[in-house]
């Protein structure tokens, strides 16, 4: 039998036949970017070919890199094998990499979510025999809800802290999550300030020629009473940090598709946890690898196992695969209140527990 | 229940002890007095009976969800909570139930004369009549237990401040045993006496740890310093066994443990002792496996609690009789507000009368001068099968719960071993879909025996770095236990070891705990299992 056009090899996705890599995490000659987030493009490659709109994302994290850019739907051939990108939704400049040799077909999903954020290209289904799908939220107990509604509970939430006088902190991934929210909010009311690391972002997308809303920086002179009727946009890593308790009394947002679970989102300690992903949910995920077509089905991250076998008793081809991908974005962070040590139960409390 | 339901919701949105308080308030003040009691019963652990055990909920979720059973067990170890689980895999449903809680409770409590099929159908129906957060609740009033972050202190805070009684008065109100069917909310607030309930015991008083972790250990001069002049206070062996109120009141008895659970009939030879009490008293105590006069090993005891029937065989070899340090009632008055020394005076008092000294044995107190005096003796606690020193001052009330300041306990530290994690698996609660329980094995000649598991005291940020670590060095899988590669090295701490033929070790350890990572040790530098039980004799 003939060599797969694509391999999973301890470098990434490989198509020998074209000598490229798909979202590589050790360095290589050539690689092919899904989306510019830090577990999809690693730094070190010596070519880099990503969609147009993860330019400047790009070259702001990863430095002077040799990248060339395309378009939705633009066909790039390397020795032989056709490349092209498609939507995948996940964050503005997501795409989906399509490879193709000798009629074979491989579609790598890279991250992706199938509802319409209004900021990202929706998500486009193509048809091919081979999909490799990510599957961060592969179990059915994910299921979310319109985003129309959601922004309905957290600009609610945003009004109240306004009225009580709290200063409201609202937190996401710098590319994606971010500008999600942004585009989301109700301007009348109040002013969006921005984390420095988020407003980096947003000048890369700008220059990308993206249209966001109006934000301003905090920066040492921003006016505490002034921020607290408006509200931060703030990156993961800020949260319980000195930078972020300067504007207490504040009421913290987390965004995150984790909020689902409310043990997740105690452990996250958040006043207010958010249902919002940039992942395809349950229902997602399977109408997404059943619109492909495919004959056969890999998975890359996120609850491979189980999702794997669900897909193959429903009559799929799947198979889990081993990759790096994940555990970065979608990752919480460890707040500094969380720091403290589980108590153990002293002795006294589970003789209670005997007892009973 | 649209009212409980937003209380759950609402207390889940917010992490600030006010707001929670607030929250509480506005419950109480917008429900019907029979909910009113149905929340305060819910709230302090006195659950309505299961009418359709867990096994047959868990079958027809499956059935409604329309997802393979296993499929179902793995989403639930994803969640952690079965009620959630449940209410996250069931389809969407439109309705909303206009029913209060009393009136779904009082449903629930009919369906113990019903059939199978009757009940099945009855629940059926009612998933489809409630919105998702409502199915949640619904779902914990038939499965869980209600630990939902808001501790019986802040209930009743809330109560206190919307009746204007004060908390120890109202959490003495809400002890032992009622249901909401046979205490109403009029009868809450209006004025009592003991002879209302003379089952009823007092709140415990609980002493506060003087070094918090085992890490923080303190010495005399820091005990001292924090506590002031050794003369204030008195000093007792913190026993271990079970903490006991034990009650003789209108000519009966009752033994109540911590837990509020009524446990008089687990231990019929204290029977006697307590008849003979003068009526209107009340004994706060330990009640331990004896033998010939001396405190047995908790481990000893811990063989007869799970028992319902006790058998001739486990009273003989297992006989039990009560360690008693403090009187908090005396001919039928409530003498908690006497200080520590008037209130001992009075106990010495019955324990001369007593005809039963080898059950009623008085809590020996510790004669010393000075911090560094007691020091020393701490050391002699395993000796004496004592957990450390309890210190308790002179002059002091009998207070209500966990306070700081005249009740202090000081705990021997633990003892420890390096060992070697092997298997790891999901936790429950904030830990779900991590893992954070782990099984530790130590050195038997070239070979790992696992000989604890253990799943408190790490940082969640170790946590987060140990998942990371267990998902991508997964040796195998058993259902929700992984077998990871043995790398990883901690020091685990015990509060005491013992024989044991039910485990692969031949040991079984007390409390066990992780005390930290070392991330300095490598796997070859963890224990051995000869160095364990060289432990055992000590």
């Amino acid at each position: 039998m003939a060599k797969p056009l694509l391999e999973f090899t301890d470098r990434g996705i490989y198509c020998e036949q074209g000598r490229f890599y798909i979202d590589p995490w050790k360095p290589v000659d050539d690689a092919v970017i899904t989306h510019a987030h830090a577990d999809h493009a690693y730094i070190g490659h010596k070519n880099y070919l990503a969609h147009h709109l993860s330019r400047e994302v790009m070259l702001y994290r990863l430095g002077d890199i040799n990248l060339r850019t395309i378009e939705y739907g633009e066909t790039v051939t390397k020795h032989g094998v056709k490349i092209s990108m498609f939507p995948a939704g996940h964050v503005i400049g997501s795409a989906q990499i399509r490879v193709e040799y000798k009629g074979v077909v491989w579609v790598v999903s890279g991250d992706y979510k199938t509802d319409d954020d209004g900021i990202s290209t929706p998500f486009e289904p193509v048809k091919c025999q081979h999909f490799i799908s990510e599957c961060t939220f592969g179990m059915p107990v994910y299921s979310w809800k319109p985003q129309s509604e959601i922004f309905t509970e957290v600009n609610n939430w945003w009004r109240t802290n306004v009225q009580n006088g709290v200063a409201t902190v609202i937190v996401g991934y710098s590319l994606g999550k971010a500008q999600r929210i942004l585009q989301n909010l109700d301007l009348s009311i109040g002013k969006v300030y921005t984390h420095g690391v988020i407003e980096n972002t947003n000048e890369a997308l700008r220059r990308n020629g993206v249209i966001l809303n109006p934000t301003e920086r905090i920066t040492f002179e921003s006016v505490k009473d002034e921020v607290r009727k408006g509200i931060i946009i703030a990156p993961p890593s800020s949260v319980g940090t000195p930078w972020m308790r300067k504007f207490g009394p504040y009421s913290f947002g987390y965004c995150s598709g984790w909020m689902a679970i409310r043990g997740a989102k105690r452990r996250r300690a958040a006043d207010r946890g958010f249902i919002m992903s940039d992942h395809a949910d349950w229902n997602g995920l399977v109408s997404a690898i059943d619109a492909t077509g495919c004959e056969s089905v890999y998975l890359t991250h996120g609850y491979t196992a189980s999702f794997t076998r669900y897909l193959n008793e429903i009559g799929f081809n799947a198979s889990e695969v081993h990759t790096l991908y994940g555990g970065e974005e979608e990752e919480a962070p460890v707040t500094e209140g969380e720091e403290k040590k589980e108590t153990t139960p002293s002795g006294d409390e589970v003789k209670e527990e005997i007892v009973s | 229940m649209k009212a409980f339901a937003q209380l759950f919701l609402s207390l889940d949105e917010t992490n600030k002890t006010n707001e929670k308080v607030r929250i509480l308030k506005d419950y109480f003040n917008s429900v019907p007095d029979s909910d009113k009691m149905h929340m305060l019963a819910l709230f302090t652990g006195r659950r309505p009976k299961r009418p359709i055990n867990s096994t047959l909920i868990r079958t027809y979720a499956i059935e409604v969800s329309n997802i393979p059973q296993w499929l179902f067990e793995e989403s639930y170890h994803v969640v952690g909570d079965l009620a959630e689980t449940m209410s996250l895999l069931m389809p969407e449903s439109p309705n909303s139930s206009s029913k209060t809680l009393t009136e779904w409770i009082a449903e629930i409590n009919q369906q113990y004369t019903r059939t199978e099929e009757e009940r099945k159908l009855w629940l059926i129906e009612s998933w489809a009549m409630l919105d998702a957060q409502e199915r949640f609740v619904f779902n914990k009033l038939l499965t869980g237990s209600f630990r939902i972050g808001v501790s019986q202190s802040l209930v009743v805070k809330a109560l206190a401040d919307i009746t204007g009684i004060e908390a120890p008065a109202l959490t003495h109100r809400i002890m032992g045993s009622w249901m909401p069917e046979d205490y109403s909310y009029d009868q809450l607030i209006r004025e009592q006496n003991a002879a209302d309930n003379i089952s009823r015991p007092y709140p415990f008083f609980l002493a506060y740890p003087i070094q918090e972790t085992s890490e923080k250990r303190k010495n005399a001069e820091e005990v001292g310093a924090a506590l002031g002049p050794a003369d204030e206070w008195q000093a007792e062996w913190k026993w271990d066994g079970i903490r006991a109120q034990m009650i003789k009141r209108g000519g009966q008895i009752f033994i109540w443990s911590r837990g509020e659970d009524l446990a008089t009939e687990k231990f019929p030879e204290l029977h006697p002792f307590l008849n003979a009490l003068p009526d209107g008293t009340v004994l706060d105590g330990e009640i331990l496996s004896f033998q010939n006069d001396l405190p047995l090993s908790f481990s000893v005891l811990q063989t007869r609690i799970g028992r319902k029937n006790l058998t001739k065989k486990i009273l003989a070899d297992s006989p039990v009789a009560t360690i008693v340090y403090d009187c908090l009632e005396y001919a039928g008055e409530d003498i908690r507000y006497k200080s520590q020394s008037e209130r001992r005076e009075t106990l010495e008092g019955l324990y001369q009368q007593t005809k039963f000294p080898e059950v009623f044995n008085l809590s020996r107190l510790i004669t010393f001068k000075t911090w560094e005096e007691l020091e020393t003796i701490r050391e002699q606690s395993r000796v004496m099968i004592a957990e450390g020193i309890m210190l308790k001052r002179k002059n002091a009330s009998y207070q209500v719960g966990r306070k700081r300041g005249d009740w202090w306990k000081w705990k021997i530290d633990p003892l420890s071993v390096d060992a070697v994690m092997i298997y790891a698996q999901k936790g429950h609660g904030r830990r779900a879909d991590l893992y954070t329980d782990y099984t530790f094995a130590v050195w038997d000649g070239d070979k790992l025996v696992p000989f604890a598991k253990a799943y408190s005291g790490l940082t969640d940020a170790e946590i987060n770095k140990v998942d990371y670590f267990v998902k991508r060095n997964t040796l195998e899988k058993f259902g929700p236990v992984r077998t990871v590669k043995p790398e990883l090295v901690f020091e685990i701490g015990f509060e005491g070891i013992n024989k044991s033929s039910r485990h692969k070790s031949g040991i079984a350890l007390r409390f066990p705990r992780i005390l930290r990572w070392r991330t300095d040790k490598p796997k070859e530098e963890a224990d051995t299992l000869d160095s364990l039980k060289a432990l055992l004799n000590e």
